[in-house]
């Protein structure tokens, strides 16, 4: 069975985990920029973790279904429909033969991710289904969703996936927190980098005090950041070597880049600090024009934080199993 | 060796100080031999570049920075040195390049810039023995060390918009090769029907590092009979 694109919005992609691997032939890892949104929306509806789902920026989503699927979403400030009736973010729900599941465009952030029952069957290529936008391959023929498009779904099990469906939304849901990620306070929490050093002691200082605004030129390979400019010591060229996700890298021109999923696998400008994992969905909601400051917490304390994270994501799918019965 | 936080879920290995093309390479080739030998629990995959290792983790299976830092160095000990893998000398890749006018958009500059006629740098370019530093910048492309000297040209002050793929190009002292179309502020001095990048290969990018790469001069009509 498919689902049918009817509109597919202002830019809205095949992505599941990202693909690890094969970062040695330059392939980045990709996937949800929010791996986190992903992850908990294919839990609200009986999918595995890893399963492909899409991500929408900035909405204008219609998509119409071949056969009843549980979908549910999370990520920013988005208002979705199922026919008439809302979607909230963070509760399944189910579509039916021919229902439309419309997502607009929203209030806040930028992206949203959508988990339907089954996960999208596009092809694995490279271990993933994600689409690597930048190579031009994966997810559903490497390239953004267009009107008109056809996307196969994996067969699933509606009974046992959703015993509550005699009600169109379900009552139950993921944490707020967690389905709901566009903040109006951004504050993205940062660890030292390697080349922390490098920078005057005024720049150190005003990456954890000022604002700094994302600019247009921004998009899933980074968020380019306008505010003070981060000067360093000395101007010397550096030897590419592993950037990540999160990564706070700063070229000459002092204003700096954060990295995002589809980051290149090297990169040979220097790094200031690193936005802590648990913070990406944060990072993920950027949009042009957005204010965001930094503040500077111990490497330890970002992955006890993440640990928690987990150790929350793990008692919530254990939830969801009770709900399910 | 020193071994830096590359945030909460990653790290950096320095192999060395400063990059010595073939020995820093080695050393850097032994080591990922190693890491991958060593098989560290919760360590997720290894990407080498020039001096460095960046080690990928999952922070949920590994107890902190410090335990695996611990377990890296242990693993990189000289002391296991009579087991530690050679380092690969890696394959020799033959490209096949056609470095005649049409495909040679900036051999003219490379000429002005070094003073030598294009009928020299073509055949320096093509008579040196590279090695593959690195494979990153976009899928596939590899940053070649083994340039000869007097061919280094500083990248174009306008990057191109559009630079086809199979592109062989000088940037600095390197030469590398555009895997596919894409923008570019290297020169462009040639251009190889080799595909450096398919998804149905393993691994998908043709070269690795390590790789010992020659250029190999061909006419237009290999380069087209190469390409169907």
């Amino acid at each position: 069975m498919n689902v049918l694109v009817n509109s597919a919005g202002f830019l809205t992609s095949v992505q599941g985990l990202g693909r690890t691997g094969y970062r040695q032939s330059g392939v980045s890892i990709g996937g949800a920029l929010d791996t986190h949104a992903l992850r908990v929306a294919n839990a609200l509806v009986g999918n595995e973790d890893a399963a492909a789902g899409l991500e929408a920026t900035f909405g204008k989503l219609r998509l119409r279904f071949e056969d009843e699927r549980i979908v549910a979403w999370c990520g920013g400030a988005f208002s979705a429909r199922i026919g008439d009736e809302d979607l909230p973010p963070g509760h399944p729900g189910l579509v039916g033969k021919d229902d439309e599941l419309l997502i607009v465009a929203p209030s806040a952030g930028s992206r949203a991710w959508l988990a339907i029952s089954g996960g999208l069957d596009t092809p694995v290529v490279l271990g993933s289904r994600s689409t690597d936008l930048r190579g031009n391959f994966g997810g559903h023929q490497g390239r953004a969703l267009r009107d008109g498009d056809f996307l196969p779904l994996r067969d699933v099990d509606l009974e046992t996936a959703a015993p509550w469906k005699d009600r169109r939304i379900a009552e139950f849901s993921a944490p707020a927190t967690w389905a709901s990620t566009a903040k109006r306070d951004r504050f993205l929490r940062i660890v030292r980098a390697a080349h922390w050093d490098f920078f005057t002691s005024d720049a150190q200082a005003a990456l954890v005090s000022a604002q700094f605004t994302v600019t247009p030129d921004s998009d899933r390979m980074g968020a380019r950041l306008d505010g003070p400019v981060l000067e360093r010591i000395e101007a010397s060229d550096l030897l590419s070597e592993a950037v990540a996700p999160g990564t706070l890298q700063v070229p000459p021109n002092g204003k700096p880049i954060l990295l995002l999923g589809d980051c290149q696998t090297i990169g040979g400008y220097p790094k200031i600090a690193h936005v802590i994992t648990v913070d990406l969905p944060i990072a993920a909601q950027l949009w042009p024009g957005d204010a965001v400051r930094f503040h500077e917490i111990p490497l330890a304390e970002a992955q006890e934080l993440l640990r928690e994270r987990e150790d929350d994501f793990a008692r919530f799918r254990v939830g969801l199993t009770l709900h399910a019965r | 060796m020193t071994i830096d936080p590359l945030g909460d879920s990653a790290l950096i290995v320095r192999i060395d100080d400063e990059f010595r093309p073939d020995a820093s390479l080695n050393a850097v080739l032994v080591a990922l031999r190693c890491l991958e030998a060593a098989e560290l629990p919760g360590v997720i995959e290894l990407a080498p570049a020039y001096t460095t290792i960046g080690v990928f983790f999952d922070p949920a299976r590994v107890a902190g920075f410090d335990e695996l830092k611990t377990k890296i160095e242990r693993a990189l000990q000289p002391s296991v040195e009579p087991a530690r893998p050679r380092a690969e000398t890696g394959s020799v890749v033959d490209v096949p390049v056609c470095y005649e006018n049409e495909f040679a958009l900036d051999l003219g500059e490379v000429a002005e810039f070094t003073g030598l006629s294009e009928e020299e740098i073509v055949q320096r370019h093509s008579s040196a023995s590279y090695r593959v530093h690195c494979v990153g910048f976009t899928p596939g492309f590899p940053f070649l060390g083994g340039l000869p000297a007097e061919l280094a040209t500083p990248r174009r002050a306008t990057p191109r918009k559009e630079i086809p793929a199979g592109a062989v190009a000088i940037g600095g002292a390197q030469t590398g090769i555009y895997p596919r179309k894409s923008p570019g502020g290297w020169n462009i001095i040639g251009r190889t029907p080799l595909s450096l990048f398919d998804v149905q290969r393993e691994p998908p990018a043709l070269f690795r590092a390590g790789d010992r790469v020659r250029f190999r001069k061909i006419l237009r009509e290999e380069f087209e009979r190469s390409l169907t």
